[in-house]
């Protein structure tokens, strides 16, 4: 099966003019990254402030076109500009601001914008609305102001917006940065009932790692490359690499790896309170907690 | 700093809130129109009566109508009194330099009455109307610009964006504001000119706020595809209804019969 998103030797690089210096300075903020994405997949983007993942994803969705190396959604090469629009379609975008990405000054208004742009008939595009905003859990909030939503009520509406478009695949860029705790859970079921309901494919970007354990597949990014690639247990066994990127791990994950340091026999990669509970049990079973 | 009312509308659910916006605009300007057409008593008295019977059909509450008075309320009494003391004709009291003619105060009546119903009369338009059905109607109706290539689409698109985002934009006001009152700023004291200069700090965070949403807002409308109105279909697009076409005949009567006061000078 051809993987839907597709990067050789991916590189962008710009020149900033600074205000101190006369000379313009190159800067690559992403190269030679190498991904492939399966359909179906969550993935999920990890990396601190600067480290180029924001730019990687907007790659994803054509707003900005390699300077290096190639990119391919579904096939389509990214920086074909005639195919600009289906790429667009093809790989929806939430951002990180739901403030700033909703147009609509009613909700169902602000789900409908994307088919509108696509150019959908009206009957289809309130079923596509009603569609998505019940995927979302906001149907009830059809008729409502954005600006009367809370933060993860208007990240919802964002992403139901992007889902009214049909995407096959879906890029978050940091949702939940922006959102206190409740926000941040609600967002992040509503992104794993479409992955596992509605088999969208997902590419979470965040700094949260707690986000993460549920993906399919972890990417690290630092200072612009892919550093690190693996399931969720096999990056998080790797608790010395990642705080060498200024990452921390779940704090589940940090207790595990501290008791381990201090010779609790425990397993690497400890994801979940109820995995090191089921990990301690037997252990304290035998008596060797004290140990 | 509480919730912004933008425009004044009135949320109900008349016929005239259920019209069609363009057919709103439109029978504003033909309202408009035949103010300037009638000259005579009797034409007044029936433009009023048409503003009363709108009026009870629009549901809104009167003295909501008589509050859009109020900010023309000054010119309308200016208005009046030049045309009282400053018309020329037979003089019916004289007092110092001061003379009222007849003619004076049938002129002041006549323009304030022409003022006052007029104002009222588009108050009705925006009472009953929200600033974006208004938007998505001016669209349509000026949409034979787009053969001159007036963007009418995206001037209509702008003025929607501009109604979503002022009050995201005053509530930042306020914050920013806060912050600086916070760190010892002086918003409340002083002249016009200290205070017009205590602006500035709130203004400078203000306006680089301001660009980096337009350019976020920009970014998320190119992710969802927006490229201008070419080939872009509407969710809720406006469809006359039946009571459209009624209430454009409606209208076309009235004018008629304003056309006839005017012609007759009755």
């Amino acid at each position: 099966m051809p993987s839907i998103i597709k990067a050789v030797k991916l590189g962008f690089d710009y020149v900033k003019y600074s205000e101190e210096s006369e000379t313009p300075e190159h800067v690559s903020a992403i190269r030679g990254i190498d991904l492939s994405v399966k359909r179906g997949d969550f993935i999920a983007i990890l990396g601190h402030n600067g480290s180029g993942k924001s730019t990687l994803a907007k790659h994803i969705n054509a707003l900005l076109v390699p300077t290096s190396g190639t990119m391919w959604i579904d096939g389509i090469d990214t920086s074909k500009v005639e195919e600009l629009w289906k790429v667009r379609q093809k790989a929806g975008m939430v951002f990180q601001n739901p403030d700033n990405q909703i147009i609509g000054t009613v909700v169902d208004e602000d789900v409908g914008f994307g088919p509108e742009n696509l150019g959908v008939a009206t009957e289809d595009i309130w079923s596509r609305v009603d569609d998505a905003l019940s995927k979302v859990g906001m149907l009830g909030f059809r008729d409502r102001s954005p600006n009367k939503l809370s933060g993860g009520q208007k990240q919802r509406v964002a992403i139901a917006g992007v889902v009214a478009m049909h995407p096959d695949c879906i890029v978050l860029d940091e949702p939940t940065a922006m959102l206190d705790p409740n926000g941040r859970r609600e967002v992040l079921e509503v992104i794993r009932d479409l992955n596992e309901k509605e088999g969208v494919t997902v590419l979470l970007i965040t700094h949260y790692m707690e986000e993460v354990v549920f993906a399919d597949h972890v990417y690290v990014m630092d200072q612009g490359e892919l550093v690190m690639e693996g399931t969720p247990r096999e990056i998080f066994s790797q608790v010395e690499t990642l705080k060498k990127y200024k990452l921390t791990v779940p704090q589940v994950t940090e207790l595990a790896y501290e008791l381990k340091a201090a010779g609790v026999k425990l397993p690497d990669g400890v994801l979940t309170r109820q995995e090191l509970v089921d990990a301690l049990m037997p252990a304290a079973d035998s008596g060797k907690v004290e140990a | 700093m509480g919730e912004i009312a933008l425009g004044q509308y009135y949320p109900s659910n008349s016929i005239l809130h259920k019209l069609d916006p363009r057919v709103k605009f439109i029978g504003t300007i033909v309202y408009i129109v035949s103010l300037f057409l009638v000259n005579t008593w009797i034409g007044y008295l029936f433009c009023a009566g048409f503003l009363i019977v709108m009026v009870i059909l629009s549901r809104v509450p009167f003295h909501f109508i008589l509050k859009s008075m109020k900010p023309v309320f000054f010119i309308l009494v200016i208005t009046m009194l030049f045309n009282l003391f400053l018309t020329p004709g037979e003089p019916v009291v004289k007092f110092w330099i001061f003379t009222i003619s007849d003619q004076g105060i049938s002129m002041a009546v006549r323009m304030g009455a022409r003022l006052t119903l007029l104002v009222m009369g588009s108050s009705i338009m925006t009472l009953t109307t929200t600033p974006n059905a208004l938007t998505d109607g001016m669209e349509r109706l000026f949409s034979f610009l787009k053969v001159i290539h007036v963007p009418v689409h995206e001037i209509s698109m702008m003025m929607s964006i501009a109604l979503r985002f002022i009050p995201i934009l005053a509530e930042e006001t306020d914050k920013i504001k806060k912050a600086q009152i916070a760190r010892g700023a002086d918003f409340e004291t002083g002249g016009l000119i200290r205070r017009l200069k205590s602006m500035v700090p709130l203004l400078v965070p203000l306006f680089v706020s301001a660009f980096r949403r337009a350019n976020d807002l920009a970014m998320a409308m190119e992710a969802r595809c927006y490229h201008g109105g070419d080939g872009r279909t509407q969710m809720k697009p406006l469809r006359y209804a039946g009571r459209d076409y009624a209430a454009y005949a409606i209208l076309a009567a009235y004018l008629a019969v304003c056309i006839v006061f005017c012609w007759r000078h009755l």
